[in-house]
C-alpha cells in the first residue's frame, strides 16, 4: 500500500460513511520501542470488514479489524495495547518487539 | 468520532490547512483545534506544540489523557535554480515526502526532461515566490549563486514562517550575501535562520551527495534535532 492511500484513511472513511457504510477508525495513540508505524497512523474500518490505512504494518490489523467490527456493534470506544510484554492478552504480536496502543472508536 | 469531526477534519485537508484533533481517551470527548490561532487553553497550547513538532502524542492536561493527533499539510520545497544539484535534491525530496516546485526563469535549464514529474515555474523567484504563501511547512533552497535570482527568494523566506531557508555557496559569497542582505533591511537575527553554506558537513562532493547533505540538514530542522 503506498503513502497516498495511508494519508488519505479519513477521506476513505467519509466516503464510506457517505455510501451509507458503518464505519469504526481505529488511530495508534502510544509506541514504545520499534513500533512499525508512528501516532497518529489510522486504519478505517468498515462494517462489512473492508478496511484501509494501517497501525502495524500488517501484525495486528486482523485483532483491531475485529475490535473496530464490536465498536461498529456496540457504539464504544476501546482501547488496544499490543506487544511482546501482553502476550497472554493477545496471540497476535508485533514482531520488530515494540509495543503499541490504539485507540477504536466508532463514526458518525 | 463525530460525522461533524470527520468532515472537519477532512475539509481542512483539503484547504491544505494544518489542523490538530484532540481526543480525550476516558471518554472519546473531542476538540477540533486549529493551530495556527492564538492558544486559548492549555489544550491549545498542546495542539500548537505537537503541530509544530509535527509530532501527534498523548498530552496530560488538567488530570485528564487526550490524544493530540495533527494532521499538517504537505510539507513544500522550494528549489530556486534548475541547476545540477537541483535535481537529485528534488528527486530526494520528493522521494521525502515534499511536494517540490523548482523555480527558475531560464528556461533552458528549467524543463520537464530534466525534472520529470515535478513542478516547474519559469517566472524570477520574486516574481514566483509573491504569489506563494510560504508557511511553517515550507523549505527554501537557493541553489543559483546568482544574487539576482538568489536574493529575492531568500529576502521572501526571510519574510515568512518557512522553517528552513538554505543557501548554496562557499563562506565567502555567503558572507557577501549577508552584506547585501543586510542593506535590505534584514538584522542578524533575521539572517541566523540562513543556512549557509547549505548543508550538514559531511564531505559531499557529488551533486547527488550535496543533495543528500541538504536534505538530511532540511529533515533535521523540521524534527528538531541538533544539526
Amino acid at each position: 500500500m503506498s503513502n497516498i492511500d495511508h494519508d488519505k484513511v479519513l477521506e476513505v472513511a467519509s466516503a464510506w460513511l457517505d455510501q451509507g457504510h458503518k464505519v469504526a477508525l481505529a488511530t495508534v495513540v502510544k509506541t514504545w520501542g520499534s513500533a512499525p508505524r508512528p501516532t497518529g497512523s489510522q486504519l478505517a474500518v468498515r462494517g462489512d470488514g473492508e478496511f484501509a490505512g494501517s497501525v502495524s504494518g500488517g501484525c495486528v490489523e486482523g485483532a483491531v479489524i475485529t475490535e473496530a467490527l464490536d465498536a461498529i456493534k456496540d457504539g464504544r470506544t476501546r482501547k488496544l495495547s499490543f506487544g511482546v510484554t501482553n502476550d497472554q492478552a493477545w496471540t497476535v504480536g508485533l514482531a520488530c518487539g515494540g509495543q503499541i496502543e490504539i485507540f477504536v472508536e466508532p463514526v458518525g | 468520532m463525530k460525522r461533524a469531526t470527520l468532515h472537519a477534519l477532512t475539509t481542512a485537508r483539503l484547504d491544505g490547512r494544518p489542523i490538530v484533533l484532540a481526543t480525550a481517551l476516558d471518554t472519546g470527548d473531542e476538540q477540533v483545534i486549529d493551530p495556527t490561532l492564538a492558544p486559548k487553553s492549555p489544550l491549545d497550547t498542546a495542539a500548537r506544540e505537537a503541530a509544530l513538532k509535527d509530532k501527534s502524542a498523548i498530552a496530560e492536561i488538567e488530570g485528564r489523557n487526550w490524544f493530540l493527533n495533527v494532521f499538517n499539510p504537505p510539507l513544500q520545497m522550494y528549489v530556486v535554480g534548475a541547476v545540477h544539484i537541483a535535481q537529485p535534491l528534488s528527486r530526494m525530496a520528493a522521494l521525502a515526502g515534499f511536494n517540490v516546485t523548482v523555480i527558475d526563469p531560464r528556461t533552458a535549464f528549467a524543463t520537464s526532461e530534466r525534472f520529470p514529474g515535478l513542478k516547474l515555474i519559469t517566472e524570477w523567484p520574486d516574481e514566483a515566490l509573491a504569489n506563494i504563501a510560504l508557511d511553517m511547512r515550507s523549505a527554501v533552497v537557493t541553489l543559483t549563486h546568482d544574487p539576482k535570482l538568489d536574493d529575492p527568494a531568500l529576502a521572501a523566506a526571510l519574510r515568512s514562517p518557512a522553517f528552513y531557508i538554505g543557501a548554496l555557496g562557499s563562506k565567502k559569497t555567503h558572507a557577501a550575501r549577508l552584506t547585501r542582505l543586510k542593506a535590505l533591511g534584514f538584522d542578524d537575527g533575521a539572517m541566523a535562520r540562513i543556512h549557509g553554506p547549505v548543508g550538514l558537513d559531511i564531505e559531499a562532493q557529488t551533486p547527488a551527495e550535496i543533495a543528500v547533505s541538504i536534505l538530511a540538514q532540511v529533515i533535521a530542522r523540521l524534527r528538531g534535532a541538533e544539526a
